[in-house]
Protein backbone atom coordinates (compact mmCIF):
# COMPACT_ATOMS: atom_id res chain seq x y z
CA UNK A 1 0.00 0.00 0.00
CA UNK A 2 1.43 3.39 -0.99
CA UNK A 3 2.21 5.87 1.75
CA UNK A 4 -0.15 8.76 2.11
CA UNK A 5 1.18 10.18 4.98
CA UNK A 6 -2.72 11.65 5.29
CA UNK A 7 -3.97 12.15 8.88
CA UNK A 8 -8.06 11.61 9.13
CA UNK A 9 -9.62 14.22 10.39
CA UNK A 10 -13.23 12.50 11.49
CA UNK A 11 -16.18 14.44 10.67
CA UNK A 12 -18.97 13.61 12.78
CA UNK A 13 -21.24 17.08 12.31
CA UNK A 14 -19.49 18.66 15.69
CA UNK A 15 -16.41 19.95 17.03
CA UNK A 16 -13.78 22.58 16.01
CA UNK A 17 -12.84 20.42 12.48
CA UNK A 18 -11.53 23.53 11.15
CA UNK A 19 -9.38 24.35 13.86
CA UNK A 20 -7.83 19.98 14.37
CA UNK A 21 -6.85 20.63 10.41
CA UNK A 22 -4.92 23.74 10.48
CA UNK A 23 -2.99 21.96 13.30
CA UNK A 24 -2.22 19.54 11.64
CA UNK A 25 -1.44 21.22 8.55
CA UNK A 26 0.65 23.40 10.80
CA UNK A 27 2.61 20.41 11.66
CA UNK A 28 3.39 19.43 8.37
CA UNK A 29 0.66 16.41 8.25
CA UNK A 30 -1.60 16.27 5.45
CA UNK A 31 -5.13 16.66 7.29
CA UNK A 32 -8.68 15.08 5.11
CA UNK A 33 -11.88 15.52 6.96
CA UNK A 34 -13.77 13.35 6.44
CA UNK A 35 -17.23 11.43 7.52
CA UNK A 36 -16.41 8.65 5.10
CA UNK A 37 -15.52 5.25 6.64
CA UNK A 38 -13.23 4.21 3.50
CA UNK A 39 -11.92 7.27 3.06
CA UNK A 40 -10.78 7.12 6.65
CA UNK A 41 -9.58 3.98 6.52
CA UNK A 42 -7.27 4.78 3.72
CA UNK A 43 -5.34 7.07 5.95
CA UNK A 44 -2.33 6.50 8.24
CA UNK A 45 -3.51 8.16 11.36
CA UNK A 46 -7.01 9.47 12.49
CA UNK A 47 -7.98 11.85 14.90
CA UNK A 48 -11.41 12.12 16.15
CA UNK A 49 -11.86 15.73 17.33
CA UNK A 50 -13.58 16.85 20.50
CA UNK A 51 -16.73 19.82 21.22
CA UNK A 52 -19.97 18.30 21.97
CA UNK A 53 -21.53 16.28 24.00
CA UNK A 54 -21.63 12.72 24.61
CA UNK A 55 -24.44 11.10 23.37
CA UNK A 56 -25.40 13.30 20.36
CA UNK A 57 -21.36 12.66 19.67
CA UNK A 58 -21.70 8.43 20.00
CA UNK A 59 -25.43 8.63 17.88
CA UNK A 60 -23.58 10.62 14.96
CA UNK A 61 -20.65 8.44 14.78
CA UNK A 62 -22.79 5.47 14.80
CA UNK A 63 -25.40 6.85 12.39
CA UNK A 64 -22.82 7.09 9.70
CA UNK A 65 -20.78 3.24 10.60
CA UNK A 66 -17.80 5.26 12.01
CA UNK A 67 -17.85 3.60 15.57
CA UNK A 68 -17.26 -0.13 13.83
CA UNK A 69 -14.92 1.86 11.14
CA UNK A 70 -12.80 3.24 14.17
CA UNK A 71 -12.84 -0.30 16.33
CA UNK A 72 -12.03 -2.33 13.36
CA UNK A 73 -9.37 0.27 12.64
CA UNK A 74 -7.69 0.48 15.70
CA UNK A 75 -7.61 -3.40 16.22
CA UNK A 76 -5.57 -2.89 12.72
CA UNK A 77 -3.02 -0.87 14.03
CA UNK A 78 -4.33 2.54 12.91
CA UNK A 79 -2.64 5.09 15.53
CA UNK A 80 -5.89 7.23 16.96
CA UNK A 81 -5.75 10.28 18.48
CA UNK A 82 -9.28 11.34 20.48
CA UNK A 83 -9.60 15.17 21.73
CA UNK A 84 -11.49 16.33 24.71
CA UNK A 85 -14.72 14.96 23.85
CA UNK A 86 -13.00 12.66 21.15
CA UNK A 87 -10.87 11.11 23.98
CA UNK A 88 -14.42 10.64 26.33
CA UNK A 89 -15.93 8.72 23.64
CA UNK A 90 -13.02 6.43 23.12
CA UNK A 91 -13.95 5.45 26.97
CA UNK A 92 -16.66 2.08 28.25
CA UNK A 93 -19.77 4.82 28.97
CA UNK A 94 -20.32 8.08 30.03
CA UNK A 95 -22.55 9.63 32.56
CA UNK A 96 -23.48 12.86 31.02
CA UNK A 97 -26.99 13.24 30.72
CA UNK A 98 -27.81 9.64 31.58
CA UNK A 99 -25.48 6.58 30.80
CA UNK A 100 -24.61 6.05 27.41
CA UNK A 101 -21.68 3.48 25.86
CA UNK A 102 -18.79 4.75 24.40
CA UNK A 103 -16.12 3.20 22.07
CA UNK A 104 -14.99 0.72 25.13
CA UNK A 105 -11.13 1.31 23.46
CA UNK A 106 -9.79 2.66 26.92
CA UNK A 107 -11.15 2.07 30.82
CA UNK A 108 -12.99 4.42 32.64
CA UNK A 109 -16.25 5.93 32.70
CA UNK A 110 -16.70 9.34 32.15
CA UNK A 111 -18.22 11.27 35.10
CA UNK A 112 -18.43 14.86 36.49
CA UNK A 113 -15.35 16.51 36.78
CA UNK A 114 -14.43 15.63 40.45
CA UNK A 115 -15.04 17.99 44.04
CA UNK A 116 -14.39 18.14 47.25
CA UNK A 117 -17.28 20.11 47.95
CA UNK A 118 -20.44 18.00 48.68
CA UNK A 119 -22.60 20.27 46.97
CA UNK A 120 -20.79 20.57 43.88
CA UNK A 121 -20.45 24.10 43.58
CA UNK A 122 -17.88 24.24 41.01
CA UNK A 123 -18.01 26.69 37.76
CA UNK A 124 -18.42 24.12 35.37
CA UNK A 125 -17.19 24.22 32.33
CA UNK A 126 -13.63 23.58 33.26
CA UNK A 127 -12.28 26.33 31.10
CA UNK A 128 -8.68 26.99 32.07
CA UNK A 129 -4.85 26.44 30.97
CA UNK A 130 -3.45 23.64 33.08
CA UNK A 131 -0.05 22.20 33.37
CA UNK A 132 0.00 18.07 33.08
CA UNK A 133 1.57 15.54 35.60
CA UNK A 134 3.06 12.52 33.81
CA UNK A 135 1.73 9.03 35.71
CA UNK A 136 3.06 6.25 33.29
CA UNK A 137 6.04 6.01 30.58
CA UNK A 138 3.57 4.54 28.23
CA UNK A 139 2.76 6.91 25.47
CA UNK A 140 5.94 8.85 26.28
CA UNK A 141 6.37 9.31 22.45
CA UNK A 142 3.85 11.61 22.35
CA UNK A 143 6.00 14.08 25.44
CA UNK A 144 8.93 14.25 23.49
CA UNK A 145 10.46 17.62 23.34
CA UNK A 146 7.33 18.83 24.73
CA UNK A 147 8.04 21.42 28.13
CA UNK A 148 7.65 19.22 31.02
CA UNK A 149 5.61 22.97 32.65
CA UNK A 150 3.99 23.57 29.75
CA UNK A 151 -0.12 24.40 30.09
CA UNK A 152 -2.50 22.91 27.82
CA UNK A 153 -5.98 24.44 27.04
CA UNK A 154 -8.91 22.62 28.74
CA UNK A 155 -12.76 23.17 28.20
CA UNK A 156 -15.23 20.47 29.50
CA UNK A 157 -17.45 19.86 32.18
CA UNK A 158 -17.01 15.65 32.63
CA UNK A 159 -13.51 13.90 32.20
CA UNK A 160 -11.74 10.28 32.48
CA UNK A 161 -11.16 9.35 35.90
CA UNK A 162 -7.49 9.40 37.17
CA UNK A 163 -7.43 6.43 38.55
CA UNK A 164 -8.80 4.60 35.16
CA UNK A 165 -5.52 2.38 34.17
CA UNK A 166 -4.91 3.33 30.99
CA UNK A 167 -4.31 7.12 32.48
CA UNK A 168 -0.48 8.20 31.56
CA UNK A 169 -1.02 11.94 32.76
CA UNK A 170 -3.17 13.83 35.11
CA UNK A 171 -4.45 17.41 35.65
CA UNK A 172 -6.08 18.72 38.83
CA UNK A 173 -9.05 21.00 39.60
CA UNK A 174 -9.18 22.39 43.39
CA UNK A 175 -6.65 19.11 44.65
CA UNK A 176 -8.90 16.31 42.71
CA UNK A 177 -7.32 14.74 39.67
CA UNK A 178 -8.72 13.89 36.60
CA UNK A 179 -7.06 11.64 33.37
CA UNK A 180 -5.57 14.74 30.79
CA UNK A 181 -4.11 12.00 28.98
CA UNK A 182 -4.50 8.10 28.15
CA UNK A 183 -3.65 5.49 26.09
CA UNK A 184 -3.64 1.98 25.05
CA UNK A 185 -1.42 0.94 22.03
CA UNK A 186 -2.15 2.45 19.28
CA UNK A 187 -4.33 4.65 20.27
CA UNK A 188 -4.01 8.15 22.69
CA UNK A 189 -6.54 10.95 24.04
CA UNK A 190 -6.01 13.94 25.44
CA UNK A 191 -9.01 15.91 27.43
CA UNK A 192 -7.32 19.17 26.89
CA UNK A 193 -6.93 20.68 23.01
CA UNK A 194 -3.13 20.43 21.46
CA UNK A 195 -4.55 22.11 18.58
CA UNK A 196 -5.42 25.23 21.06
CA UNK A 197 -2.48 25.18 23.43
CA UNK A 198 -0.32 27.51 21.10
CA UNK A 199 3.45 25.97 20.18
CA UNK A 200 3.93 23.30 22.97
CA UNK A 201 0.45 21.81 22.04
CA UNK A 202 1.49 21.84 18.31
CA UNK A 203 4.22 19.64 19.26
CA UNK A 204 2.34 17.52 20.93
CA UNK A 205 0.25 17.04 17.56
CA UNK A 206 3.38 16.87 15.69
CA UNK A 207 4.42 13.46 17.55
CA UNK A 208 1.25 11.91 16.63
CA UNK A 209 1.14 12.70 13.35
CA UNK A 210 5.19 12.32 13.13
CA UNK A 211 5.40 9.11 15.07
CA UNK A 212 2.11 8.16 15.50
CA UNK A 213 2.98 5.38 13.19
CA UNK A 214 6.17 4.11 15.42
CA UNK A 215 3.70 2.62 17.67
CA UNK A 216 2.44 -1.05 17.28
CA UNK A 217 -0.41 -3.16 18.89
CA UNK B 1 -7.29 27.79 42.28
CA UNK B 2 -7.85 28.65 38.44
CA UNK B 3 -5.84 30.12 36.26
CA UNK B 4 -7.87 33.84 34.91
CA UNK B 5 -7.91 34.39 31.31
CA UNK B 6 -7.38 37.32 29.26
CA UNK B 7 -8.99 37.60 26.50
CA UNK B 8 -8.44 40.89 23.70
CA UNK B 9 -11.54 41.58 22.14
CA UNK B 10 -11.69 42.22 18.66
CA UNK B 11 -14.81 44.49 16.87
CA UNK B 12 -14.90 44.06 13.27
CA UNK B 13 -17.30 44.53 10.23
CA UNK B 14 -16.62 43.54 6.13
CA UNK B 15 -13.38 41.95 7.62
CA UNK B 16 -11.87 44.73 9.37
CA UNK B 17 -11.44 45.72 12.82
CA UNK B 18 -13.60 48.60 13.74
CA UNK B 19 -10.92 50.42 16.89
CA UNK B 20 -7.58 51.17 16.34
CA UNK B 21 -5.23 48.86 16.94
CA UNK B 22 -1.80 50.17 17.90
CA UNK B 23 0.56 47.88 17.54
CA UNK B 24 3.96 48.01 16.16
CA UNK B 25 5.49 45.86 13.54
CA UNK B 26 1.92 45.39 12.09
CA UNK B 27 2.07 44.64 8.61
CA UNK B 28 -1.94 45.87 8.47
CA UNK B 29 -3.01 47.14 11.41
CA UNK B 30 -6.87 46.92 9.93
CA UNK B 31 -6.39 43.21 9.30
CA UNK B 32 -8.29 41.16 12.56
CA UNK B 33 -5.32 37.70 11.79
CA UNK B 34 -2.67 40.39 12.22
CA UNK B 35 -3.82 41.32 15.02
CA UNK B 36 -4.68 37.92 16.64
CA UNK B 37 -1.25 36.74 15.47
CA UNK B 38 -0.19 39.38 17.73
CA UNK B 39 -2.24 39.13 20.69
CA UNK B 40 -1.48 35.59 19.98
CA UNK B 41 2.54 35.60 19.96
CA UNK B 42 1.58 38.08 23.27
CA UNK B 43 0.52 35.35 25.37
CA UNK B 44 -3.09 36.48 25.40
CA UNK B 45 -5.26 33.37 26.94
CA UNK B 46 -8.19 33.14 24.07
CA UNK B 47 -9.49 35.43 21.38
CA UNK B 48 -12.69 37.05 20.70
CA UNK B 49 -14.06 38.29 17.26
CA UNK B 50 -17.38 40.60 17.74
CA UNK B 51 -18.50 40.92 14.35
CA UNK B 52 -20.47 44.33 15.03
CA UNK B 53 -22.21 44.53 11.72
CA UNK B 54 -23.00 41.05 11.14
CA UNK B 55 -26.01 40.85 8.04
CA UNK B 56 -26.63 37.64 6.26
CA UNK B 57 -24.96 39.38 3.05
CA UNK B 58 -21.63 39.74 4.35
CA UNK B 59 -21.41 36.10 6.43
CA UNK B 60 -18.49 34.79 4.36
CA UNK B 61 -15.95 37.50 5.55
CA UNK B 62 -16.42 36.31 9.14
CA UNK B 63 -16.01 32.64 7.89
CA UNK B 64 -12.87 33.99 5.57
CA UNK B 65 -11.34 35.43 8.88
CA UNK B 66 -12.29 32.40 10.59
CA UNK B 67 -10.18 29.59 9.01
CA UNK B 68 -7.32 32.42 8.06
CA UNK B 69 -7.06 32.91 11.48
CA UNK B 70 -7.38 29.38 12.84
CA UNK B 71 -4.56 28.92 9.71
CA UNK B 72 -2.19 31.28 12.20
CA UNK B 73 -3.70 30.97 15.50
CA UNK B 74 -3.37 27.95 17.63
CA UNK B 75 -5.57 29.60 20.99
CA UNK B 76 -9.08 29.14 21.65
CA UNK B 77 -11.33 31.42 19.20
CA UNK B 78 -14.95 32.29 19.87
CA UNK B 79 -16.64 34.50 17.36
CA UNK B 80 -19.79 36.51 17.77
CA UNK B 81 -22.42 38.55 15.93
CA UNK B 82 -25.91 37.51 13.78
CA UNK B 83 -25.13 33.88 15.14
CA UNK B 84 -28.89 32.90 15.07
CA UNK B 85 -29.12 29.42 14.46
CA UNK B 86 -27.45 25.83 14.71
CA UNK B 87 -26.39 25.82 11.18
CA UNK B 88 -24.75 29.38 12.10
CA UNK B 89 -22.90 27.47 14.89
CA UNK B 90 -21.45 24.36 12.51
CA UNK B 91 -20.60 26.94 9.76
CA UNK B 92 -18.37 29.18 12.04
CA UNK B 93 -17.23 25.68 13.68
CA UNK B 94 -16.48 24.44 10.34
CA UNK B 95 -14.65 28.10 9.43
CA UNK B 96 -12.17 27.88 12.39
CA UNK B 97 -13.84 29.07 15.39
CA UNK B 98 -13.73 27.30 18.89
CA UNK B 99 -16.67 28.61 20.32
CA UNK B 100 -19.48 30.66 18.95
CA UNK B 101 -21.76 33.17 20.98
CA UNK B 102 -25.06 33.92 20.52
CA UNK B 103 -26.17 37.44 21.77
CA UNK B 104 -30.01 38.94 20.77
CA UNK B 105 -30.89 35.28 19.06
CA UNK B 106 -31.07 34.43 22.71
CA UNK B 107 -33.01 37.19 23.90
CA UNK B 108 -35.44 36.49 21.18
CA UNK B 109 -35.61 32.92 21.73
CA UNK B 110 -33.78 31.62 24.59
CA UNK B 111 -34.27 27.65 23.02
CA UNK B 112 -31.71 28.70 20.57
CA UNK B 113 -29.07 28.05 23.06
CA UNK B 114 -30.76 25.25 24.00
CA UNK B 115 -30.88 23.81 20.33
CA UNK B 116 -27.13 24.74 20.05
CA UNK B 117 -25.89 23.07 23.44
CA UNK B 118 -28.08 19.95 23.10
CA UNK B 119 -25.91 19.50 19.42
CA UNK B 120 -22.51 21.17 20.30
CA UNK B 121 -22.17 20.76 23.83
CA UNK B 122 -22.06 23.71 26.56
CA UNK B 123 -18.85 24.44 26.44
CA UNK B 124 -18.90 25.46 22.78
CA UNK B 125 -21.72 27.69 23.86
CA UNK B 126 -20.97 31.27 24.83
CA UNK B 127 -24.06 33.78 25.58
CA UNK B 128 -23.48 37.56 25.64
CA UNK B 129 -25.31 39.54 27.62
CA UNK B 130 -25.69 43.46 27.19
CA UNK B 131 -27.30 44.76 30.77
CA UNK B 132 -27.77 48.77 31.68
CA UNK B 133 -28.25 49.90 35.34
CA UNK B 134 -32.14 50.21 35.16
CA UNK B 135 -32.27 51.59 39.17
CA UNK B 136 -29.80 50.62 41.63
CA UNK B 137 -29.22 46.88 41.90
CA UNK B 138 -31.20 46.55 38.79
CA UNK B 139 -30.50 45.38 35.21
CA UNK B 140 -31.50 44.90 31.82
CA UNK B 141 -30.78 43.53 29.16
CA UNK B 142 -31.12 46.13 25.59
CA UNK B 143 -30.84 45.33 22.38
CA UNK B 144 -29.19 46.90 19.24
CA UNK B 145 -26.33 48.33 20.82
CA UNK B 146 -27.98 49.00 24.04
CA UNK B 147 -30.82 51.58 23.01
CA UNK B 148 -33.53 49.05 23.04
CA UNK B 149 -35.22 47.81 26.47
CA UNK B 150 -36.61 44.92 26.62
CA UNK B 151 -37.47 44.79 30.44
CA UNK B 152 -36.15 41.63 30.88
CA UNK B 153 -34.12 41.33 34.04
CA UNK B 154 -30.52 40.50 33.21
CA UNK B 155 -29.99 38.27 36.33
CA UNK B 156 -32.84 36.68 35.47
CA UNK B 157 -32.04 36.04 32.03
CA UNK B 158 -28.59 34.98 33.13
CA UNK B 159 -30.33 32.15 34.82
CA UNK B 160 -32.25 31.22 31.68
CA UNK B 161 -29.99 31.17 29.34
CA UNK B 162 -27.57 28.95 31.70
CA UNK B 163 -30.67 26.61 32.83
CA UNK B 164 -30.89 26.10 28.30
CA UNK B 165 -27.03 25.28 28.67
CA UNK B 166 -25.10 28.17 27.73
CA UNK B 167 -21.09 27.01 29.08
CA UNK B 168 -20.28 30.80 29.28
CA UNK B 169 -21.97 34.55 29.88
CA UNK B 170 -19.75 37.13 28.40
CA UNK B 171 -21.22 40.13 30.36
CA UNK B 172 -20.80 43.60 29.16
CA UNK B 173 -22.07 46.34 31.13
CA UNK B 174 -23.78 48.99 28.09
CA UNK B 175 -23.42 51.84 31.07
CA UNK B 176 -19.57 51.24 31.20
CA UNK B 177 -18.41 50.06 27.30
CA UNK B 178 -16.09 52.38 26.11
CA UNK B 179 -16.18 54.86 29.54
CA UNK B 180 -12.75 53.20 30.53
CA UNK B 181 -14.38 53.99 34.10
CA UNK B 182 -14.12 50.18 35.15
CA UNK B 183 -16.65 46.98 35.13
CA UNK B 184 -19.55 47.23 36.42
CA UNK B 185 -19.27 45.20 39.65
CA UNK B 186 -22.25 45.26 41.52
CA UNK B 187 -23.58 44.05 38.13
CA UNK B 188 -20.86 41.54 37.56
CA UNK B 189 -21.03 39.87 41.01
CA UNK B 190 -24.74 39.88 40.47
CA UNK B 191 -24.69 37.68 37.77
CA UNK B 192 -21.55 35.68 38.51
CA UNK B 193 -23.44 34.48 42.15
CA UNK B 194 -26.39 33.57 40.05
CA UNK B 195 -24.65 31.35 37.94
CA UNK B 196 -22.22 28.25 37.85
CA UNK B 197 -20.57 28.78 34.56
CA UNK B 198 -17.90 30.63 34.22
CA UNK B 199 -18.51 34.98 33.62
CA UNK B 200 -16.64 36.99 31.54
CA UNK B 201 -16.20 40.11 32.35
CA UNK B 202 -16.58 42.80 29.75
CA UNK B 203 -17.04 46.77 29.23
CA UNK B 204 -15.14 49.66 30.70
CA UNK B 205 -11.46 48.61 31.68
CA UNK B 206 -9.30 52.03 31.71
CA UNK B 207 -6.54 50.57 34.18
CA UNK B 208 -4.65 47.31 35.03
CA UNK B 209 -6.44 47.62 38.42
CA UNK B 210 -10.13 48.00 36.97
CA UNK B 211 -9.13 43.97 35.37
CA UNK B 212 -8.06 43.02 39.17
CA UNK B 213 -11.40 44.13 40.00
CA UNK B 214 -13.35 42.10 37.73
CA UNK B 215 -11.94 39.27 39.56
CA UNK B 216 -11.68 40.11 43.23
CA UNK B 217 -14.75 42.04 43.57
CA UNK B 218 -17.03 40.73 40.70
CA UNK B 219 -16.21 37.28 40.94
CA UNK B 220 -15.63 36.95 37.26
CA UNK B 221 -13.60 33.88 35.59
CA UNK B 222 -12.13 35.78 32.95
CA UNK B 223 -11.43 39.70 31.46
CA UNK B 224 -12.47 40.29 28.40
CA UNK B 225 -10.73 43.93 27.23
CA UNK B 226 -10.88 45.69 23.54
CA UNK B 227 -9.35 49.43 23.86
CA UNK B 228 -6.36 49.26 26.70
CA UNK B 229 -5.04 46.12 24.35
CA UNK B 230 -5.74 47.75 20.89
CA UNK B 231 -4.43 51.48 21.55
CA UNK B 232 -1.17 49.87 23.19
CA UNK B 233 -1.99 51.01 27.08
CA UNK B 234 -1.00 47.83 27.86
CA UNK B 235 0.43 44.74 26.99
CA UNK B 236 -1.01 41.19 27.72
CA UNK B 237 2.23 40.90 29.55
CA UNK B 238 1.73 43.99 31.78
CA UNK B 239 -1.65 42.79 32.72
CA UNK B 240 -1.12 39.66 33.79
CA UNK B 241 1.66 40.63 35.74
CA UNK B 242 -0.50 43.38 37.39
CA UNK B 243 -3.02 40.44 38.32
CA UNK B 244 -0.48 38.02 39.24
CA UNK B 245 1.11 40.89 41.65
CA UNK B 246 -2.26 41.66 43.17
CA UNK B 247 -2.55 37.74 43.86
CA UNK B 248 -4.96 36.80 41.05
CA UNK B 249 -3.22 33.06 39.23
CA UNK B 250 -1.96 34.36 36.14
CA UNK B 251 -0.64 32.18 33.17
CA UNK B 252 2.60 33.77 32.87
CA UNK B 253 4.29 32.25 29.87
Amino acid sequence: MTKTNLTGVIDYGVGNVRSVCSAVEAVGGRPILSSDPIELLGCERLILPGVGAFAHGMTELTSRGLDTALKSAVSDGMPLLGICLGMQMLAQSSLEFGESEGLGLAQGVVSLIPSSDPAHTLRLPHVAWKTLERRSDAAAWLFDGVDPDARFYFIHSYAVPATSPDVVAVAEIDGNEFAAVFAVDNVVGTQFHPEKSGPEGLKMLKNFVMKGDMIHV
Amino acid sequence: MLKTRIIPCLDVAEGRTVKGVNFVDLIDAGDPVEQARAYDAAGADELCFLDIRATHENRGTMYDLATRTAEQCFMPLTIGGGVRTVEDVRNLLLAGADKVSFNSAAVADPDCIARAADKFGSQCIVCAIDAKTVAPGKWEIFTHGGRKSTGIDAVEFAKTITAKGAGEILLTSMDRDGTRAGFNLPLTRAISDAVSVPVIASGGVGTLDHLVEGVTQGGASAVLAASIFHFGDYTIREAKEHMAAAGIPMRLT
